[in-house]
Order: structure tokens, then C-alpha cells, then sequence
């Protein structure tokens, strides 16, 4: 049985931690003590459970994939409705949690990082309710690949600082607002979009995120009258994965797989697979698996899928990987949009990239698993994949 | 203890304390512009007055880095830096040069060489003591005991926004001198100084009697003079890195920057303004 994690020092057995410059250190504490605080007030929680209700369109329906199930022949496949929250996918639940804390601690400034965008397009939305100033930071890579949520966010008010250096990806755009915050700490919140990252980050992303799986479990409970035999999620820092894995935690029959983006190839640099093709190392703030080469510099990493395409898994996936509670597989680039495809034409549901990934795990599985229950996360929705979708299936598009 | 069991640190901070001067301390990082250029350019700050060499080893992802010095490291990384590498930059100071040599990096690159390996290796290269930017206090322990047994000095930074308590660890788990940081915000040079230096170096002096040194915005020699004229030592890096990236084609290199560090060292001889 896995203990409490983490523990005081942020820390999901030899992983996570504090790994930041010293100018950092007092303002992390600062920020674990007020959430810590928070979470215990009924009235930050009574705010966020309405904010969750009746702006993000909580609950989100557990849907059964009658015709998809039905096609493969195997398992009864359920997908938990992330992308149909509002700006289109699990990144809201956390925005809305962290904007509150940052509100409570008098911050007036919000910067974020975003990768495929939708976590910026979320905290340029909170930050738009509540009228804070907002900037965020991506990479020029990503700007270009994800060209509609840059206007999103500009349309919400939001500032989006393209980041030049590096792979010009989530990676640098996190880089890049962690140099905005050690010097603008006093006046400015670090509204982190995933459960990586230093203390406190990946708990309270964590914490804000479960409530994709609180609502799971009870909704199959339901429908099945029993828990799900496997549950899916793609996992790129992994906060929609933790945040449905969580609460099956402590149910040990339940599988728990994560999907990591193969990318074009399993060689260093063509993925972003951390767990068959890393090594614990530190990046950012936290100690996890890591894309590194031989002198310990982050690789580079690929996937078609923005918001998978970075080299460090949050932490307490490397702890429940450790620990054989969960297992994480990888599905490349092709498969993971030929699984778009798939769901889009059999149950009307255009994925994001990322979410395909985990439904192509569950196309590889459902066959061979014959009155199995599977329980997939979509958390995102694909719209902001569109031109991606439009390069990749040029059939579809001529004329 | 024994002299010999003394970093090149430690007796450089009792001379300079003798000599009633103060320190100053020049940062380079190592493989820019490549890295058989290096040791030339450490020699030639050594040359210009500089007490104390910090080779910044580079590392892809420097959080803690503004513009300059992130586009140092890349060049670097392009000429084939890293740790192994500037640990051989090392012994080729070491053939002429007593100056002493800090090991300045992130944790990541430690960690993939391993932390015991690198104490050994730093410590029979000639290295005298080693930061690591994104190393809490918190988190140091396996770190600091193996650079102890190898002889080695551990520096940490203080910050303006560090507490009373944790300028208690960082005084404890230091040794050589405590590095304070002059401004919340990454490295590079700036147009004045920042006025949380005065109470930092109050704040820390109240918790310790090592030496202190104060970096980060430091590039004019009034800074140096005002610097100069509160803490132990003064660090000096991005104006160095800046200089280096202008005139990396410049046969005459060396002699620039040997220029430059007596200009910034005669700050010491100006009157705090």
C-alpha cells in the first residue's frame, strides 16, 4: 500500500522535490502555506465547487462508446468528457483552483506557460473573469503549430511572449516564465499548467485535477455497478492523468496506463517516451524521469502533439511508475491520428492530439479484453488541432 | 587544521582579510567562444586582477541565466562544452595558474556524472569549490558530504527574498563564502544597483562570519566601488560573457578582457558614490 504523497518536501518517494534558485525557495513557501490554508477553508472550496459548476460546466458526462465498443469487439469503453468543459479541456479545473489562490495572496499579475495552448487559453479565460493582468509564455514552435489558441488568448486579453531559445517549446516557455517569476515575485503569480514543476505544483495541480476522477468513479459506479477494469490517459506533464488515476489510487485491481507520445521514432530527440527512454534526472524544479543525453543536457523531444512534447514526466507518475501502480506505454505520431479518425467517425467526437493518444492505447487493448470495462480520458477536444488534422489527412481535404 | 586541507577559497578570503582588500571574482562560461580558448581567457582575467575564476559549465535549460549568459551556454553546447570537458579546462589552468577555480552549474549535469564521481574528479583537477544555482539547501546533503570529503568548498546563494531561517542553512551548509545575489531576476548586467543589497548583506552578516560575495547586475566599476564598499568580494559575469561574445573573432581577445577586469577592479579605488 503507497503512503501519503508526498511528503513535507514535496517529495513522491526519491522524486519531485525543491530544485529552484534560492530567490524562489521563500516565495514556494509562501505559496504551499497559503494553499495549504486554502484547502482547508470551506469557502475557497464552496467558491471553487460554483466557479467548477456553473462556469466550467462541471459535471462533465461519463459517455458510453457504444459504437466504437461495439466495432473492436472487446471491452465496454467509457470516455470521461474533459473536452467538454468550457475552452475545451481539463485545463480549466486548475486555472479556476490556482486563479482563486492567487487572488487570496493579493497577486495582480498572472503568467503561465503553455505548450499546444490550452492551458494558456485557459488562464488568459480566468484571468478575464476576475480581471487580472495576464501573459503568457510559449514557444514559437508551438505558436506555430497552434496558431488559433495564440488568438484565443489574445482575444481573452491575454499577452503571448513568444520564447526564441531552446526547442522553442512547452520546455522554454517554462524556462522562460520561471525567469519572469524569480523577478517579478513580488507582484506576480506563477499559474503553472501541470502537475510538474517544484513543490507545491505538482500536489496542487494534482488536488485541483481530481476531480476528473471523483466524478469518473462515482459515474461508473453507476452505469457498471463496478469499477473500471483499466483507465486511459495521455500523459505529457500528466496532470489529466493523475487527476483521473488519483482516486483509484488505493483500488488496486483497477489499471492504471498512461500514454506518452512515440513521436516519429524511438531514437533521442524523435519522442517524448521519458519512461522507456530516460533516466531520472532533474529539470525545472523536480526530480522525474527525464529526455537526457550522456552529459545530463534535456534533449530535444518530438510529437505531433504539442502539449505531450516535453522532456520530463511529473513526479508522482515516476513514484506510481516505481511502484508498479501504474504502467506507461507510448503511441507515436500515425497511430495517435489514425485514433482521431477512429472516434471521430464512430462516435462524432474530434479528439485533441493528445487525448487520441489514449485512445489509440485503448484501440490496441479493447479487442483482446472481452467484457472488460476501459474508462478513457478526453481531455481536450480538437478543435485546436484542426490544421494539424488538415496536413496530416490531405485526402480529406482536396478540392 | 592543516594549511594543506585548506581550499585555494578559504586561503584566498584569510589573505584578502589580512590585506585589509577586497575580493574580486570573474565568471566566465567555459566553451565559449570554444574550449581550448578557456583556459587563455581564465589566465587573462587572473592577469587583469581577478582573485577567484567561476567556470560556468553549460547547461541547455538555465533558468537562472538572463540573455547573455543563455546565449553563452549555447554556443557551448554547440562547440562540444560539458562537464568532463571543462574539468579538463581545469588542469590547463592548473599548469600555470594557482587562482582559485569554482565550478559554477546546475544540478542536472552533476547528477548524470554522478555526485561522488564529480567531487573526485573536480577535486584532482584542481577545482576548489562548486555551485549549484538550482540546488536548495533542502536538497543538498548528499551533495555537500561528498564535496567534503573530497576537499571541496560548497556555495550557495543567498537571496533579497531569502528568510531568517533559510540564511541559516545556507550559512550552515556553505563554505568558502556565501554568494549573495543582489536582486530578485536572473543574471545579467544592469544600469544601477539594486537597493536590496545593503540589507541583504546586513541580514546575512547577522548569521554568519564567512566571507560574503555579492553578484548578479554588477558591470561598472561604481558598482564595484559601491559593492566594494559592503560585502567581502564582488562578482563580475555578464559584462566578462558580454565582452567574450563581441569579440570572439578578435585575436586580441584575451587582451580585452584582461582590460576590462582592471578597469571594473579599479572600481575598488573609487569612492563609494
Amino acid at each position: 500500500m503507497i503512503g501519503p504523497q508526498p511528503d513535507a518536501g514535496g517529495h513522491f518517494g526519491p522524486y519531485g522535490g525543491r530544485f529552484v534558485p534560492e530567490a524562489l525557495m521563500s516565495p514556494l513557501e509562501d505559496l504551499e502555506k497559503a494553499y495549504f490554508e486554502a484547502r482547508q477553508d470551506p469557502a475557497f472550496r464552496n467558491q471553487l465547487d460554483d466557479l467548477l459548476r456553473h462556469y466550467a460546466g462541471r459535471p462533465t458526462p461519463l459517455y458510453y462508446a457504444r459504437r466504437l465498443s461495439e466495432s473492436l469487439g472487446g471491452a465496454r469503453i467509457y470516455l470521461k468528457r474533459e473536452d467538454l468543459l468550457h475552452t475545451g479541456a481539463h485545463k480549466i479545473n486548475n486555472c479556476l483552483g490556482q486563479v482563486l489562490l492567487a487572488r487570496r495572496m493579493g497577486k495582480k499579475r498572472i503568467i503561465a506557460e503553455t505548450g499546444a495552448g490550452q492551458h494558456g487559453v485557459a488562464t488568459a479565460t480566468v484571468c478575464a473573469l476576475f480581471g487580472l493582468e495576464c501573459v503568457v509564455y510559449m514557444g514559437e514552435e508551438d505558436m506555430r503549430r497552434q496558431r488559433l489558441n495564440v488568438f484565443r488568448m489574445r482575444l481573452l486579453g491575454a499577452r503571448v511572449e513568444g520564447v526564441a531559445s531552446g526547442s522553442r517549446t512547452l520546455k522554454d516557455a517554462i524556462s522562460e516564465a520561471m525567469r519572469d517569476w524569480v523577478t517579478n515575485v513580488a507582484t506576480t503569480y506563477y499559474l503553472l499548467g501541470s502537475a510538474l514543476g517544484t513543490h507545491p505544483y505538482p500536489l496542487m495541480v494534482r488536488d485541483f485535477q481530481t476531480v476528473i476522477g471523483q466524478e469518473a468513479r462515482r459515474q461508473i459506479l453507476e452505469a457498471e455497478g463496478r469499477l473500471p477494469d483499466s483507465i486511459l490517459a495521455c500523459v505529457g506533464g500528466g496532470s489529466n492523468a493523475i487527476g483521473i488515476f488519483h482516486p483509484f489510487i488505493p483500488d488496486e485491481k483497477v489499471r492504471l496506463i498512461g500514454v506518452e507520445a512515440g513521436g516519429r521514432g524511438s531514437a533521442l530527440g524523435d519522442h517524448a517516451a521519458r519512461f522507456s527512454g530516460g533516466s531520472p534526472g532533474v529539470l525545472q524544479g523536480a526530480y522525474s524521469y527525464l529526455l537526457q543525453d550522456a552529459d545530463g543536457q534535456i534533449a530535444l523531444t518530438h510529437s505531433v502533439s504539442a502539449g505531450l512534447d516535453y522532456a520530463l514526466v511529473g513526479p508522482e507518475h515516476a513514484w506510481l511508475h516505481d511502484q508498479g501502480r501504474a504502467e506507461y506505454v507510448s503511441i507515436g505520431d500515425r497511430e495517435a491520428l489514425e485514433a482521431a479518425r477512429v472516434l471521430s467517425r464512430t462516435e462524432g467526437i474530434i479528439p485533441a492530439l493528445e487525448s487520441a493518444h489514449a485512445v489509440a492505447e485503448a484501440l490496441r487493448r479493447a479487442p483482446k479484453a472481452p467484457d472488460e470495462v476501459f474508462l478513457v480520458n478526453i481531455s481536450g477536444r480538437g478543435d485546436k488541432d484542426i490544421d494539424i488534422y488538415r496536413e496530416n489527412f490531405p485526402e480529406l481535404d482536396a478540392g | 587544521m592543516p594549511d594543506n586541507r585548506r581550499s585555494r577559497i578559504q586561503r584566498l578570503f584569510e589573505r584578502l582579510r589580512r590585506e585589509g582588500r577586497k575580493g574580486f571574482i570573474g565568471y566566465l562560461t567555459a566553451g565559449d567562444p570554444s574550449l581550448d580558448r578557456t583556459a587563455g581567457l581564465a589566465l587573462a582575467l587572473e592577469r587583469g586582477g581577478v582573485d577567484l575564476v567561476e567556470l560556468g559549465v553549460p547547461f541547455s535549460d538555465p533558468i537562472a541565466d538572463g540573455p547573455v549568459i543563455q546565449r553563452a551556454a549555447e554556443r557551448a553546447l554547440r562547440g562540444g562544452a560539458s562537464l568532463r570537458k571543462v574539468l579538463e579546462v581545469a588542469v590547463e589552468i592548473r599548469l600555470t595558474s594557482e587562482v582559485p577555480l569554482l565550478l559554477f552549474t546546475y544540478l542536472n549535469p552533476v547528477l548524470r556524472y554522478g555526485v561522488e564521481a564529480l567531487a573526485r574528479d573536480a577535486a584532482a583537477a584542481g577545482i576548489d569549490g562548486v555551485l549549484l544555482t538550482d540546488l536548495s539547501v533542502e536538497e543538498a546533503a548528499v551533495h555537500v558530504e561528498a564535496m567534503r570529503r573530497h576537499n571541496l568548498d560548497t556555495i550557495f546563494l543567498a537571496a533579497p527574498t531569502s528568510t531568517e531561517r533559510r540564511l541559516r542553512l545556507i550559512a550552515k551548509y556553505s563554505t568558502g563564502f556565501v554568494y549573495l545575489v543582489s536582486r530578485t531576476g536572473v543574471t545579467g548586467e544592469s544600469d544601477s544597483l539594486s537597493g536590496a543589497i545593503a540589507p541583504l548583506v546586513e541580514a546575512v552578516r547577522r548569521v554568519t562570519d564567512l566571507p560574503l560575495a555579492v553578484g548578479f547586475g554588477i558591470s561598472r566599476p561604481e558598482h564595484v566601488a559601491a559593492v566594494g564598499g559592503l560585502a567581502d568580494a564582488v562578482v563580475v559575469g555578464s559584462a566578462f560573457v558580454r565582452l567574450i561574445e563581441r569579440n570572439a573573432a578578435n585575436a586580441a581577445l584575451e587582451i580585452q578582457l584582461e582590460s576590462l577586469a582592471r578597469e571594473l577592479k579599479h572600481g575598488f579605488q573609487l569612492r563609494p558614490s
